[in-house]
């Protein structure tokens, strides 16, 4: 199969006065044309900051310590400011939670997106207003005409939402990355938003990197998953392999603990909580909430290993 | 049958008039000068009865009234039309100090333990604070004992007292909003979206934690949320609203296995569950404001199962055999 993207060994810390925090820690995934790739994990986890690394906007005081991201045959990591914008317009397009952080509010649709097509392309004005439209019509949005003539505060949340995933179609990318796309939607809009990234993965042969804490999302929308603990993924695998048979003691956890899977009135729960980047426990960082715990993981950090399975996880424990 | 519920709620309407000044409502037209007010219609009509005991959840989308609607069980708003009683008396007309003692048998956790907790007072200090209030009788030994042992029965260690908010990780916050819930030994706790801020594996905790205190306290829970998967996991009965209107009323396993109103199967159908597939029904249009409602049934436009009847006639909550109570033409008619 044909690689898309090929993160790794990322590591981003995030620079203090005389330390540093590592918010992503020694991270390796890749992803092939046109596949879908769930990155999961509780809030803090480090999925936002490897979204924003991969296409090398960490913001100051954050900064990418080690590690490559080959995309298209290039390392992004070591690309300038000037050819990681021609990267991120053209190949790669990212999607945020609250749709506000792609549009501008005192721009009409149609201003934003001609101008998005031509800061890319040469074309015409008129041609890159018929792009416009029919990326819109591309995400469902009737009357696209008309729609162009309208602000952002004019649509609903979910209409937003899919004006975004318009935009970023715009320069036809190789890969969207979606962080929490749906977070902030209803769950009727959020299925439709699921339905639309997944067709357009589909007919537009697009790869798809969707970051969420939500883990039926991801049973529903992705090939493969990547799961998060303090800045590490700690499983790695098939996402049907993964949701039916977890293997690392996180992951385990995290799905014991859904509604669904509780047998009696009370639900599993996870002991603890996950520690914030400066408490990181020495080992394995799950080491303070985990049952199976003992010798190693108190004092060697686990590898990435494809275990017994046929998955990928960081545990001694695990055969 | 014949049990008084602990709360009756009873054709509750709540409105917002949200025109603004009487200048801003003036405005010119046909030749006139008319007057137009804009009412946000919250919650409409709504009927139900809490009984002791049980977790009564609320569901639906957001904008959908189920904040308002407990906002009103409580006191917090008073209703625009309709009555709230408790344990058979009825409370929404009730001022000041004749109020009183619903107000330390009903209390309420928000979503946002954030926000929701004073930034600048010790823990001890906001759990001191209810009780000194509405129990100014206890002495001070007694109110530290009290504070230790809320503050026991949620899991935060009371040496932490002295500590402020921030100081604590956001399920233990949300635990300590649990705790000044509990300090005047409520009957009726309404939880607005408590879990909603927390990582799944915070939530198993929390959620927990509730169901234990339930167990411990006979207490009543106004559930609102919408995970659905957590409501159908804790609750005795689910209440779906839609644009302010009751759809259905049923127990959690009815409701969940044997969805019956429209708007309830479009909902059901979109929660992403593992290993379930990506089938869901899927609703045209989106829901239209709460500022002119439409008319007959308020899922009309959306509705799969919409005729002539469901635009104009408003459908009235009726009790199937099921014991389930649904708002819908159709499935009166027997073609749903
Ligand atoms: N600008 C920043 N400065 C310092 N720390 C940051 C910054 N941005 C993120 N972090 C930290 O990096 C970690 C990972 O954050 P993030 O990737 O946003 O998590 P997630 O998206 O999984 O919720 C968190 O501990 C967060 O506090
Ligand atoms: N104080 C208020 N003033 C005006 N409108 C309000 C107020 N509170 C709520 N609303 C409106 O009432 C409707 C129901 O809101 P709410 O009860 O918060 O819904 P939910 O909790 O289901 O999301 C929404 O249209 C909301 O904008
Ligand atoms: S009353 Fe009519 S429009 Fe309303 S839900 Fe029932 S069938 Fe649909
Ligand atoms: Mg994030
Ligand atoms: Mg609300």
């Amino acid at each position: 199969m044909d690689t898309l993207l090929d993160v790794r060994n990322l590591t981003v810390k995030f620079a203090l006065r005389d330390s540093a925090l590592t918010a992503v820690n020694n991270v390796s995934f890749t992803l092939n044309r046109g596949e879908r790739l769930g990155l999961v994990g509780e809030s803090g986890a480090g999925k936002s900051v490897t979204g924003f690394s991969i296409i090398n906007l960490v913001s100051k005081p954050g900064f990418i310590a080690d590690g490559s991201v080959w995309f298209d045959g290039r390392d992004l990591a070591t690309l300038s400011q000037e050819e990681m914008r021609k990267v991120r317009g053209n190949r790669i397009s990212m999607i945020f939670q609250d749709p506000m952080m792609t549009l501008n509010p005192v721009l009409t649709i149609g201003t934003q997106m001609v101008e998005t097509v031509l800061a890319h392309r040469n074309v015409s004005k008129a041609e890159a207003e018929a792009i416009a439209m029919d990326k819109l019509r591309k995400v469902y949005i009737n009357s696209p005409e008309k729609r162009l003539k309208q602000y952002p505060h004019e649509f609903s949340g979910g209409m937003r939402q899919r004006i975004v995933i318009a935009i970023a179609l715009l320069t036809d990318p190789a890969l969207i990355i979606a962080d929490e796309p749906t977070t902030a939607l209803d769950v009727t809009i959020q299925a439709e938003i699921m339905d639309l990234l997944l067709e357009l993965c589909r007919t537009e042969d697009m790869g798809l990197i969707l970051i969420t804490h939500d883990l039926g999302v991801v049973s529903q929308v992705t090939q493969k998953v990547a799961v998060m603990y303090a800045g590490s993924i700690v499983e790695l695998g098939e996402t049907e392999q993964v949701c039916s048979n977890p293997q690392h003691p996180y992951t385990r956890g995290l799905i014991a603990a859904l509604p669904e899977a509780a047998t009696g009135s009370r639900l599993n729960q996870i002991p603890g909580s996950m520690p914030n980047l400066a408490e990181i426990p020495v080992g394995c960082a799950f080491n303070n909430r985990c049952e199976l715990g003992k010798g190693a993981c108190f004092t060697t950090v686990p590898q990435l290993e494809r275990k017994q399975s046929g998955v990928f996880a960081a545990c001694h424990e695990l055969e | 049958m014949g049990k008084t519920p602990l709360l009756h709620i009873q054709n509750v309407v709540k409105h917002f008039d949200i025109s603004g000044g009487l200048l801003d409502q003036l405005a010119f037209s046909g030749g006139k000068i008319v007057r137009n007010r804009s009412v946000v219609h919250a919650v409409n009509n709504v009927s139900l009865d809490i009984m002791e005991g049980e977790t009564l959840s609320v569901v639906g989308e957001s904008g959908c009234g189920k904040s308002t609607l407990a906002r009103v069980v409580i006191g917090l708003y008073p209703p625009t039309a309709g009555e709230i009683h408790y344990r058979g008396q009825r409370m929404d007309n009730l001022q000041g100090t004749a109020r009183r003692p619903f107000r330390t048998k009903a209390q309420m956790v928000f979503q946002d333990p954030y926000a929701s907790l004073n930034p600048r007072m010790r823990v001890r200090q906001i759990l001191e604070e209810p009780v000194r209030f509405h129990k100014p009788e206890l002495s001070g030994d007694q109110v530290r004992e009290k504070i230790a042992e809320v503050m026991d029965q949620v899991g935060i260690n009371p040496v932490w007292a002295e500590r402020y908010p921030h100081e604590f990780s956001g399920g233990q916050r949300q635990r300590i909003s649990i705790a000044r819930a509990l300090v005047l030994d409520p009957e009726f706790i309404v939880a607005d979206e408590p879990i909603s801020a927390l990582d799944v594996s915070i939530q198993a905790q929390v959620l927990n934690l509730m169901m234990d205190l339930q167990e411990q306290r006979n207490l009543t829970y106004l559930f609102i949320s919408h995970d659905l998967s957590v409501v159908e996991h804790i609750s005795d009965r689910v209440a779906v609203l839609y644009l302010g209107t009751l759809c259905e009323l049923a127990t959690s396993e009815e409701l969940f296995e044997n969805p019956r109103h429209p708007y309830t199967k479009a909902l059901l159908s979109a929660i992403p569950r593992i290993g379930k597939g990506f089938q869901h029904i899927k609703l045209s249009g989106d829901v239209p404001t709460p500022i002119k409602l439409p008319t007959g049934c308020v899922f009309h436009g959306r509705c799969p199962n919409a005729n002539d009847r469901c635009r104009q006639e408003v459908p009235v909550a009726r009790t199937l055999e099921s014991g389930s109570v649904v708002a819908c033409h159709g499935v009166e008619e027997g073609r749903i």
